[in-house]
C-alpha cells in the first residue's frame, strides 16, 4: 500500500518505516511476499503501542525532519466497512467497498502530499493542532502494557497459561486495544483472530468505531 | 535468577532478590536494568532525581539494596511480576508517556528487521518519516 509513495519520494527526504506489531514468524511470509523497499521492523512486544498509545493496526504517526510529530497516531487509511460485510463470504456491500477505497486513496494522497512538500503540506499540523489531536493514555493503560509485556515474555518461556492470564489482565485494563486482544487471541488457519469472539467484540462496539475516522486537514 | 524487563531492555540479574512485592537490587544492577542511578539524592536519570521518601527509607532501603519495585510504584510507574517472582516488568507510567507525547517529540525506539538488524527512529532524523503499523492477525 505504501510502496508507490516510497518509490516516488524516497529520494526527496521521505521514508516509510513499517512496524509489524507481531511475531517475526507471523510477519515473515507477508514481508517476503511483498518485498517492500522500505524498512520493515518487528515489534513483537508492542513497544510502539506503549510509547505512542496505539490501539490497532494500521495506525500511523507522521514525524518531520527534526523528529517532531506533525500528525499524532491515527487510522492509516482503513474504514469500518468490514463491519457490514457478509461474515461467511467476506464480501462487502458496494457502497461500503467504494467508501473504503475512497478513504484509502484520500489518505495515501495526503501522505504523498506531505512526503513531497513537507511542512507546507496542509496535512502537516502545526504544534497546537497536533497537540489538540493527541489522545493521552489513561493510568490503567500503562499498567496494561506492563502485563502485556510480561505475558509476551512468559509466552517465549513456554508458560502459556500464565501468559494468557497476563494478557487477560492487560485486556481488562485496556479494553480499547484491539492490538492486545488480537495478538493474544486464538488464530484461525489463515492466522487471523477473526472468529466468533472477534465479531462479538466488534458488535459490542455499537456506535463506537473500530477504526476512528481521520480528519485529513 | 531474576529477569527485569524495562522499556526495551531485558536484564538477567543473578544478585537480585525478590520478596513478595519487593524487588531488592543493588545500585549497579539497577543501573544495568533500567538506566537509573541510585545516588545519595535519590534515583537519578539525566537531569532528574527522585528522592527516596524519607518516611519510607527504612522500608525501601536495606543495607546496600533498594526495593526498586516499591520505589517504582512511588514514582507512579507500573510494576508487575510472575507468580515465582523471577520475572519483573518495571513499566513506565501513563503520566510520563502522556508528557512525552505532549512535547510532540517522537519517542525514540530501536527495533529489528527480519534479519535482526536494529533500526532506530533517530537514525532517520533529517527525513520525513511515515511511521505505520500493520500485523498479520
Amino acid at each position: 500500500m505504501w510502496q508507490a509513495v516510497f518509490d516516488e519520494l524516497h529520494t526527496q527526504g521521505f521514508t516509510v518505516l513499517a512496524v509489524a506489531m507481531d511475531t517475526p514468524e507471523a510477519a515473515r511470509p507477508w514481508i517476503e511476499a511483498a518485498r517492500p523497499a522500505y524498512p520493515c521492523l518487528i515489534d513483537r512486544d508492542h513497544h510502539l503501542a506503549d510509547l505512542y498509545h496505539l490501539v490497532n493496526v494500521p495506525q500511523a504517526v507522521w514525524i518531520d525532519e527534526s523528529g517532531r510529530i506533525v500528525r499524532p497516531p491515527e487510522t492509516a487509511g482503513a474504514t469500518d466497512g468490514f463491519r457490514v460485510m457478509d461474515r461467511t463470504t467476506f464480501t462487502m456491500p458496494e457502497d461500503a467497498a467504494a467508501e473504503r477505497a475512497r478513504v484509502r486513496q484520500a489518505y495515501v494522497d495526503a501522505v504523498r502530499d506531505w512526503a513531497r512538500r513537507g511542512a507546507v503540506s496542509r496535512h502537516a499540523l502545526d504544534p497546537a493542532r497536533a497537540a489538540a489531536r493527541l489522545q493521552p493514555p489513561a493510568p490503567g493503560i500503562a499498567q496494561a502494557h506492563a502485563h502485556f509485556r510480561l505475558g509476551q515474555h512468559l509466552l517465549r518461556l513456554g508458560r502459556e497459561d500464565e501468559a494468557q492470564a497476563q494478557f487477560a489482565e492487560a485486556i481488562r485494563l485496556h479494553p480499547d486495544s484491539w492490538a492486545m486482544w488480537r495478538q493474544a487471541a486464538p488464530k484461525d488457519a489463515r492466522g487471523l483472530a477473526s472468529g466468533a469472539a472477534f465479531w462479538a467484540r466488534v458488535d459490542a462496539l455499537g456506535d463506537r468505531p473500530y477504526y476512528r475516522p481521520v480528519e485529513l486537514d | 535468577m531474576i529477569t527485569v524487563l524495562h522499556e526495551q531492555r531485558e536484564t538477567a540479574l543473578p544478585d537480585a532478590r525478590a520478596d513478595g512485592e519487593a524487588l531488592w537490587l543493588r545500585a549497579g544492577d539497577l543501573a544495568r536494568a533500567t538506566g537509573w542511578d541510585w545516588k545519595p539524592e535519590g534515583l537519578c536519570r539525566d537531569a532528574t532525581c527522585v528522592p527516596v521518601p524519607r518516611a519510607r527509607a527504612s522500608e525501601l532501603v536495606r543495607d546496600d539494596a533498594l526495593d526498586v519495585a516499591g520505589m517504582w510504584r512511588h514514582m507512579g510507574h507500573p510494576v508487575v511480576h510472575d507468580r515465582t517472582g523471577e520475572h519483573w516488568v518495571l513499566g513506565t507510567g501513563a503520566q510520563d508517556r502522556a508528557g512525552a507525547l505532549a512535547a510532540l517529540e517522537a519517542p525514540d525506539f530501536a527495533l529489528p528487521d527480519l534479519d535482526g538488524r536494529m533500526h532506530r527512529l533517530s537514525d532517520y532524523r533529517g527525513q520525513r518519516v511515515f511511521l505505520v503499523t500493520w500485523a498479520s492477525w
